[in-house]
């Protein structure tokens, strides 16, 4: 009852102060910011202006005919039901419209497939849910989420308010930096299921499949924060895993990956450390609740039927190898992914102990990171 | 023939059975008729009723009410519901009313088949239905079944399936029993060019579901023995191909639009003429068009599947052919234009819903053409600009079809008149709500907003409430229409053989209600 009292003040709030609280939305697509959505756009605008002119033509012919034909006006039924005619010049002049409209969006689609001649190449993955960023030949790699406020207001009953938050379901964790002006292959593929990675201020999305790479190109020319969101339905968490794409100049863009590739080095030199089993308890239940709980849900019960619980799995009660196994390479067939790639040692050794250790219940042994290093 | 007719009706042994096995065992095509308009009507509130948490959901943003996981099971059967429970079973019930009497047949030619066909549709949907009271739940990776997605559901992934192949074998026989009635029970002198347009768009649409459901059955066994029978036809780590899955389902899914929206084409075709007591303008053009656009629906599935990243050369086969529909679908409006021309009109509810059909499909139609623009469908693939487009030409198309059509012959099928003011009533109010639930998506899609999300950024809020509310009163116009149906059926003023001023046809030379055997002694036509 309070939600539905808490929904209708909110909504009457909304209507009465529309233009206050919502000082943007977009009624168009937008321009965007390289010269493919600059063409997608224009061609957009000239099919949307071809079908208000024949709209304006038909509906106005009806609504012509709907007043001074009608029977209350003492109208008298005409009784022509045929002219070859006017079928032709229906038939031919529509035709002669859709070549006119067919050529430019021709040309566009020709300039779309073109990726050769890149500056780079960056490769995205797809995962439940979330994406993977790879720079190839770099050696730069790393998995973009939601980011955590976002996560937290989108939870069935969280009672935050989403107009709190500050790009509501639109930000990650990591963004993906890119070079203004430099023309960028992108490779597309996915982990699991099929995803499609859309940013609309580029112009356009393009799937991405397991098993398969998909090409696209994205040539920004103004440095900014771009904003889009996974296109194709993958599941439970779909409507949560967004792109952020940031543009730097290219000078700020090289200082960035010099950045990450020592961020990397040193990540691999942290990790042999061991641990206290309750310092990695802790760990693990934020890696948990960022990782594991979309499907085996907040106390560890699962979704009978499709997602397994982890209290007092056969797997995170018994053998503890099968159990990192289990974490590290999923299980196949199943939703459950490998999270050797997504996850540091430190991480997998934390979400490993803290299943075992939480949720319920009580094995008492933990995992450490140079174990998990051992195993890759 | 009034002598024969007397004669016959010395037997009593050929009314209706009485009480509830008259409609189990009916092998007649007005019985099986209202069990199908009946079921589908059933079907339209329960898959309204899940737009209804859908559009309940995103009132507002935030998850208030349901889980993700569930409220990707409500987009996946609200819409299995509404295709093959709402509009495809109302279509079949129409054309066992009508088809018959409009051909100036008895009955339609396999009429135990018609019994089978019909009474396959409730236990397939008690099953698909069912699917929400299994572990896991009811199917969530959408009505398009995409693999890998939909073999992660949980135990009502075979049930899904099962209940699609019984949907299947219901509609393929459905199919034969309208061109074999088409072909053999028309009267004397009912030359197939002199055949109302409605039995027309049947007789094409009847080819379209032979010719596709075999093929979505033969997709959906793939995906049971790729989750059961370790068979890898969709999946590349054994040599498939997910996106074979996508192909196939395609060359199943375009007819299947047509499939939905021909015979509305035919409704609409009968309605205006009659409302403008002129006859149909181009009527050979339009029989000509509507096989058009069934061939044209086989070579155009891949407009779907732009983004899977096609080929180019096939990237432009396909707009090509796709933007091609647009002309005889445009010659189809610009002959009921042609027809409403210097017409007499009078506005009856038939004509409304006609009217609003015209008018609503065509805009629905433009931000179709402006799909098959391939480039451009880069920005509006899986946004809710195709929401906006498939519910314009599916509610204000082939539902207010069906809508017309009923309370075009539903003084025919009962012999009583419609309250007219209330039909009218329940006309502008859907007309302005279902405006208000769909227009702004076109706004929501281009502006970003993907499709099939449980809750969106705040930049969405303003127009998804609207459509919140627009759905909410569309919803309930139709629980009235539900009751304007009843009221009917239980009473009303009595209604004459020709029901309509302008109305002529076959069916409006029978008495309202029309005797339980339709024609049993062939009709002369003129």
């Amino acid at each position: 009852m309070n939600k539905l009292k808490q929904l209708f003040a909110s909504g009457v709030a909304l209507i009465f102060m529309s233009s206050a609280a919502q000082a943007e939305y977009g009624l168009n697509m937008p321009v965007g910011v390289t010269e493919t959505s600059r063409q997608v756009y224009d061609l957009h605008m000239l099919i949307l202006w071809v079908c208000v002119a024949i709209g304006v033509v038909v509906f106005g012919a009806m609504i012509y005919s709907m007043i001074y034909h009608r029977k209350s006006r003492g109208a008298v039924a005409s009784h022509f039901h045929e002219s070859m005619t006017a079928e032709l010049v229906w038939t031919v002049v529509p035709f002669i419209i859709l070549i006119v409209m067919a050529i430019p969006a021709t040309k566009v689609l020709i300039d779309m497939h073109d990726t050769s001649e890149a500056d780079m190449t960056v490769k995205v993955t797809g995962y439940q849910w979330k994406w993977r960023y790879e720079y190839i030949g770099e050696d730069v790699s790393f998995f973009s989420s939601l980011d955590a406020a976002s996560n937290a207001a989108r939870q069935v009953g969280s009672d935050i308010d989403p107009a709190t938050v500050e790009n509501y379901l639109l930000d990650v964790d990591h963004p993906l930096v890119l070079p203004v002006g430099k023309k960028v292959r992108i490779l597309l593929t996915a982990a699991d299921v099929i995803h499609a990675w859309w940013v609309p201020d580029f112009g356009w999305k393009r799937d991405a499949i397991p098993g398969f790479v998909n090409e696209a190109w994205v040539k920004v020319d103004e440095p900014g924060v771009y904003r889009g969101q996974c296109a194709e339905l993958c599941g439970r968490d779909h409507g949560f895993m967004p792109i952020v794409v940031v543009v730097k100049s290219v000078a700020d863009y090289e200082a960035w990956l010099a950045a990450q590739k020592g961020a990397a080095v040193a990540a691999k030199l942290a990790a042999i450390e061991d641990l206290d089993p309750r310092e990695l308890k802790q760990k693990g239940k934020k890696v948990y609740r960022a990782n594991c709980v979309a499907c085996h849900m907040k106390k560890g019960e699962g979704i009978l039927g499709v997602f397994p619980a982890i209290t007092g799995s056969a797997v995170a009660t018994g053998d503890i190898n099968n159990h990192i196994n289990m974490v590290m390479n999923g299980k196949a067939g199943t939703a459950m992914a490998g999270f050797k790639a997504q996850l540091s040692d430190v991480e997998l050794a934390a979400v490993v102990t803290y299943q075992r250790n939480s949720l319920g219940n009580k094995v008492g042994d933990a995992v450490q990171p140079a174990a998990i290093a051992a195993l890759r | 023939m009034t002598t024969v007719t007397d004669t016959h009706e010395d037997h009593h042994d050929h009314g209706p059975a009485k009480g509830l096995m008259r409609w189990v065992t009916t092998t007649n095509h007005k019985d099986i008729g209202t069990l199908y308009l009946i079921f589908s009507l059933i079907m339209f509130m329960v898959g309204g009723a899940m737009a209804m948490i859908i559009r309940l959901e995103l009132f507002q943003p935030g998850l208030q009410f349901v889980d993700p996981g569930f409220f990707n099971q409500m987009t996946t059967v609200h819409a299995l519901v509404m295709i093959f429970g709402a509009v495809m079973p109302a279509f079949v019930g129409l054309a066992n009313w009508m088809l018959p009497i409009m051909v100036g047949g008895p009955d339609m030619a396999l009429p135990r088949m018609n019994n089978w066909s019909f009474w396959i549709l409730p236990f397939a949907f008690a099953m698909l239905l069912g699917t929400f009271f299994m572990d896991g739940g009811a199917p969530a990776g959408g009505w398009t079944m995409y693999p890998p997605l939909v073999l992660q559901g949980g135990n009502g992934f075979p049930f899904m399936i099962f209940a699609i192949h019984m949907m299947g074998i219901s509609s393929v026989m459905g199919a034969i029993n309208v061109i074999v009635t088409i072909l053999n029970m028309r009267a004397p002198g009912m030359t197939l060019m002199k055949m109302p347009l409605f039995v027309w768009t049947w007789f094409i649409t009847a080819y379209l579901l032979i010719a596709v459901m075999p093929v979505l059955a033969g997709a959906v066994t793939m995906l049971l023995t790729d989750r059961f029978f370790d068979t890898t036809f969709f999946n590349a780590a054994g040599g498939g191909d997910p996106v074979l899955f996508q192909h196939i389902f395609w060359f199943f899914g375009h007819p299947e639009v047509y499939i939905l929206i021909l015979p509305a084409f035919g409704i609409v075709s009968q309605i205006i003429p009659t409302f403008a007591r002129k006859p149909l303008f181009g009527y050979s053009s339009m029989v000509y068009a509507t096989s058009s656009i069934a061939f044209l629906s086989f070579i155009v599935w891949a407009h779907h599947m732009f983004t899977v990243g096609m080929p180019l050369q096939g990237e432009l086969f396909f707009m090509y052919a796709t933007m091609l529909i647009a002309v005889p679908t445009g010659v189809k409006v610009f002959n009921w234009i042609s027809t409403m021309w210097k017409g007499s009109m009078t506005f009856e509810t038939p004509m409304l819903f006609s009217i609003g059909f015209v008018i609503m499909f065509t805009i629905g139609g433009f931000s179709g053409l402006m799909l098959a623009i391939a480039p451009a469908d880069f920005q509006y693939h899986d946004t809710y600009f195709v929401v906006a487009h498939f519910h314009y030409v599916l509610v204000t198309g082939a539902i207010y079809a069906i809508m017309a059509s009923v309370y075009y012959w539903i003084p025919k099928w009962t012999g009583h008149m419609y309250n007219e003011k209330m039909g009218q009533w329940h006309f502008w109010i859907s007309t302005v709500s279902v405006n208000v639930l769909f227009f702004p998506q076109h706004f929501l899609g281009l502006a970003g907003m993907p499709r099939r999300i449980p809750d969106y950024s705040v930049q969405f809020a303003e127009f998804n409430m609207w459509s919140s509310i627009g759905s909410f009163v569309f919803g309930l116009s139709q629980v009235f229409f539900c009751y304007i149906v009843y009221k009917t059926i239980k009473g009303g003023e009595k209604a004459t053989d020709q029901v309509w001023e302008g109305a002529e046809g076959l069916e409006w030379t029978l008495p309202s209600p029309p005797p339980y055997h339709s024609f049993t002694q062939a009709p002369e036509i003129k």
